[in-house]
């Protein structure tokens, strides 16, 4: 009896061990961001609406807001575009664009064909506040908290899912 | 000219260009060191978007972007552990393809000297209770009874 008890208890210690790291792994490649819970990157830049203003990250600092990493480009982008004229027109939250390494007069007619669901957008030409942001992929969708604190990050087409779950109940005090 | 020698040339020249092909990253710095440091760096460094390449194998904007950003510290006299940090601070420490040490993985870089101490001790108790059998076993082999 007691033979088999030794093996048995590392089996189910190497089971647990296991479990905890699949259930751990990245999903589908989409990997935790180290900014969560750090203060938001500082960014200084162009807005692509009202010509000579420049959008600075400090302005949104006292109250929540969204950021969404963006291009014309990028064709996820596009499928997101419905929520987010949604989520623009809830008005629980400020959505702040990030265009990323786009093209100016692209940017403007896709706003102007689809609609404008942001508060303001800045132009990231470079692509050096997107680095910043850790963005590696548009859309990227970042909530960041009164206090200035990025609180979590969403890869991908922002859905209903996400706006329910993870974006509403923080914004409503819910959740921080 | 002979057929051969055409061909030799014909096949060098495609050689040439297909290694052409292949040279994605033709940044050089000023000083031969920057350049040993930049080509390592870029080779340790994971592409977030295809994630299985080093920034310095991979079309992508993004890689282009972070080679960039490589160069420009480098030239900016940033050390290598600097510019780590710099990529780990923005991207977490899965864009190193060498991890770091750190408390959080600890336990995976102690884990292969715990297992070999627990082998090591299950061996030394196998041996020793086999030893002591030895001991106790006073019975003639039966080669040895034989006439």
């Amino acid at each position: 009896m007691n033979r088999f008890l030794v093996p048995l208890g590392v089996f189910a210690l190497l089971a647990i061990v296991l479990a905890i790291g699949i259930r751990h792994s990245p999903d589908k490649g989409i990997i935790r961001s180290p900014l969560i819970g750090k203060p938001a990157p500082q960014f200084a830049l162009p807005a692509l609406l009202e010509p000579g203003r420049t959008v600075r990250s400090q302005d949104f600092k006292g109250h929540w807001y969204l950021l969404n990493v963006w291009g014309t480009w990028c064709g996820e982008c596009r499928a997101e575009h419905e929520m987010l004229l949604t989520v623009g027109k809830s008005g629980a939250v400020p959505l702040i664009g990030l265009d990323w390494k786009d093209d100016d007069a692209q940017a403007q007619a896709w706003l102007r064909q689809l609609g404008n669901p942001y508060e303001t957008v800045a132009v990231d030409r470079s692509g050096r506040a997107a680095i910043d942001w850790g963005v590696y992929g548009a859309p990227e969708t970042f909530l960041v908290n009164p206090a200035g604190i990025v609180v979590y990050k969403h890869v991908g087409a922002l859905t209903q899912v996400e706006w329910m779950r993870d974006i509403l109940p923080r914004v409503n005090g819910g959740k921080s | 000219m002979k057929r051969a020698a055409v061909h030799t040339l014909v096949l060098q020249s495609l050689m040439l260009f297909a290694s052409l092909g292949w040279a994605l990253d033709t940044t050089v710095l000023p000083d031969p060191a920057l350049q040993a440091r930049y080509v390592a760096l870029t080779h340790e460094l994971r592409c977030m978007q295809c994630q299985n390449e080093a920034i310095a194998d991979s079309p992508v904007d993004l890689a282009a972007d972070l080679r960039n950003q490589v160069r420009e510290q480098l030239l900016a006299g940033k050390s290598d552990d600097e510019i780590r940090s710099w990529m780990a601070a923005r991207y977490g420490d899965f864009i190193l393809f060498r991890p770091r040490y750190s408390w959080r993985n600890a336990w995976l870089w102690g884990a292969p000297a715990v297992l070999l101490l627990v082998g090591a001790w299950f061996s030394w108790r196998i041996v020793r209770t086999r030893t002591l059998l030895l001991a106790d076993d006073h019975e003639p082999l039966e080669e040895d009874l034989r006439p």
